[in-house]
């Protein structure tokens, strides 16, 4: 006892023994080095598309122009056959997600409490963590195998509503309970019906919150690519009908770049030049500016839609 | 917000004064008049009201039945898609590592090399991503100045915001090569799970270490909720105790965290089970079967992609495994769920 006291003496007066504060700096270096782990692959990707995709995404013509008739042999080509397939899938999939899901967000804050609330709970938890290939697949079997609808790009939305509702209905509820209770009575005291309380006042408080949300799952569908490969074929022109025919997409584009990149032209000696003429020499494969392109044309779309969110969620009176 | 719930839809008024509750019916008009008189969304009366009030109720608990409808759905289809297949199966299902579903008499299948694959890949990437996500939480909440945290936390964020199939065209062209000498160095081991099968770039080792990245953010994100929760008179206790400060994180921040860093690890084992493109991409197949980490290999989500030019004559198989895909993740989740909830039930 006594020499307990002591050495807890000897502690507090001196500081930790040598051992102790040998631990404690090799803890924080280790804890620090763990942090520095963390960014090296976040930049090392971030650097390596812009640096090998910005050059060629500089060009106006990979915006206007699509990839027909274009092949890995072929310098030039364009993404807009896939922004268009990317911006009409996510459009479907968030004009069908977001009124779900807010309503689903609604009824477990302001309805919930009682079994089926539960019950939902434990559906959008089983939602969140279906794999995306499971989704596309599911699909596929409902849609393709049961109703024999041919694949299209709206099947791919379909299945990103899978992924997304659940996303949405996540921040709906976090930012509905952050509304505070003193404004749902007093518009209740005011007489005011409970409906026209929840769209007069608590979703027009949380209504950053809910957009922050919404962009925030735009985001995460955009870059899903499982569906894509299995819901709808791969095109190299332009295809603005959802309903019917091959659709390229962003991730569709990358993935065939990546495939094209790995070709190497054995036995053949001569290239095209611009005026389509037969010129000897070692061929280049172009598939590989393209890809890490449309990878930056991506991830580009992507950040665009964070950096919103961001924005938005700064007018957020809520979140402070 | 339980006071809210306890009322009906009609009886709105009564929000701020519970008793009120029995006036509000249409058999006392006088309290309804002066209000209506007032404000103007009353002039319908109490009919109305009720009846958007009852409109509105069905369409929020519609839209949970959608929810819950689609979960049963997926299943269900799955499940309905998935059987005849699996009788017809010439192999066992379970234990059979071979894929020959060409000819639709004569289905050899089973999913053993499958989920071996799939498996020993997001293992391997759990066993490297949990330490450095518990790193960075508690660099972010223990160690960071406040003006560094919030930085901190959101470039680790934005490692979720980049698209998997970045990650796979970044894994084999750029890291995968990169990581050849490592692997000739740990392969030189030689036996079993380290056995050397001559490949260089694609392997096991190679997606393992891509799908550590990619589930990253999620585990530091939990972890960091939970360490973020230490209550502050435990972490004070035992600085005032003569605690260093990393004495005190393992008293007081990892012991409370603990069940966190383990529903965040295994929501992350779900994630990484589930991924496809990325592994599609980095991952190259093998013919046979091989329990080494340096070899290639197919996991249940790259067999799925791999088979879609075939779904058009026989889908069966890929469905199936997607199917032992969904029951698998849907466990390991409800495993974390669990953890979470338990844990609830003791703060």
């Amino acid at each position: 006892m006594t020499s307990a006291t002591a050495e807890l003496r000897a502690t507090s007066l001196s500081g930790p023994g040598r051992a102790r504060s040998v631990k404690n700096k090799l803890a924080a270096v280790l804890v620090t080095v763990s942090f520095l782990i963390a960014l090296v692959p976040l930049l090392w990707v971030l650097w390596t598309v812009v640096k090998d995709g910005l050059g060629t995404i500089l060009h106006a013509s990979w915006w206007t122009g699509t990839m027909r008739n274009v092949t890995y042999t072929d310098p030039g080509g364009g993404a807009w056959h896939a922004i268009v397939g990317t911006l009409e899938q996510v459009f479907l999939c968030t004009l069908i997600s977001v009124p779900i899901a807010v309503m689903v967000g609604i009824y477990l804050v302001e309805y919930g409490q009682n079994a089926f609330a539960r019950l939902t709970t434990f559906m959008v938890d089983i939602l969140t963590g279906i794999p995306s290939i499971v989704a596309a697949l599911f699909i596929f079997a409902l849609m393709h195998e049961t109703l024999h609808t041919s694949l299209s790009g709206w099947l791919v939305s379909l299945a990103l509503v899978i992924l997304m509702v659940p996303v949405i209905v996540r921040s709906t509820e976090e930012m509905l309970r952050l509304v505070p209770n003193d404004l749902r009575e007093a518009s209740y005291a005011l007489g005011i019906a409970k409906w026209r309380t929840i769209v007069r006042v608590v979703i027009p408080t949380a209504l950053t919150g809910l957009i922050t949300g919404v962009v925030l799952g735009i985001a995460r569908v955009a870059g899903e690519t499982a569906p894509l490969l299995i819901l709808v074929s791969v095109s190299d022109s332009t295809n603005a009908n959802l309903f019917s025919g091959a659709q390229s997409a962003l991730p569709t584009l990358i993935k065939k770049q990546f495939n094209d990149a790995g070709q190497t032209a054995s036995g053949v000696s001569y290239h095209l030049d611009a005026n389509g003429n037969r010129v000897a020499g070692a061929v280049t494969n172009y598939a590989v500016d393209r890809m890490w392109a449309s990878a930056l044309t991506l991830i580009l779309i992507i950040m665009l839609l964070t950096v919103i969110a961001r924005f938005i969620g700064r007018f957020n009176k809520l979140a402070k | 917000m339980s006071q809210l719930d306890a009322q009906g839809p009609t009886q709105d008024v009564a929000g701020a004064q519970p008793s009120a509750t029995v006036m509000q019916t249409p058999a006392e008009p006088a309290i309804d008049a002066p209000l209506a008189g007032s404000a103007d969304v009353m002039l319908g009366g109490g009919g109305t009201r009720r009846f958007g009030d009852r409109i509105f109720a069905t369409a929020a608990s519609g839209a949970s039945a959608i929810v819950i409808l689609i979960v049963v759905l997926v299943a269900l289809f799955l499940l309905i898609k998935a059987l005849p297949s699996i009788v017809d199966d010439k192999a066992n299902f379970l234990t059979s590592t071979q894929w020959n579903v060409g000819n639709a008499g004569e289905l050899r299948f089973g999913i053993a090399g499958l989920l071996y694959t799939t498996v020993l890949s997001s293992i391997f990437a759990l066993l490297l991503a949990v330490p450095v996500a518990i790193g960075i939480a508690l660099f972010i909440t223990q160690y960071a100045p406040a003006r560094l945290a919030r930085p901190v936390a959101h470039a680790v964020d934005l490692l979720a915001v980049i698209p998997s199939i970045i990650y796979g065209v970044w894994g084999f062209r750029v890291l995968a090569p990169k990581l050849t000498p490592i692997q000739d160095a740990l392969s030189h081991v030689g036996v079993g799970l380290f056995a050397d099968q001559n490949i260089d770039v694609g392997t096991v080792f190679d997606a393992g270490l891509v799908l550590a990245i990619m589930i990253l953010p999620i585990i530091t994100a939990i972890s960091r909720d939970v360490f973020d929760r230490t209550p502050t008179a435990n972490k004070e206790g035992a600085l005032a105790l003569g605690a260093t400060r990393w004495e005190m994180i393992r008293m007081t921040v990892l012991p409370f965290g603990r069940p966190g860093v383990i529903s965040g690890a295994m929501l992350g084992l779900g994630r990484a089970l589930g991924e496809t493109v990325a592994v599609l991409l980095i991952l190259s197949t093998v013919s046979g079967f091989s329990f080494s980490i340096f070899s290639g290999g197919t996991t249940f989500a790259t067999q799925i992609t791999q088979g879609a030019g075939e779904f058009g004559t026989h889908p069966g198989p890929y469905i199936a495994a997607g199917l032992v895909l969904f029951v698998l993740t849907f466990l390991v989740n409800a495993v974390a769920r669990t953890i979470v909830a338990r844990r609830k039930d003791f703060t």
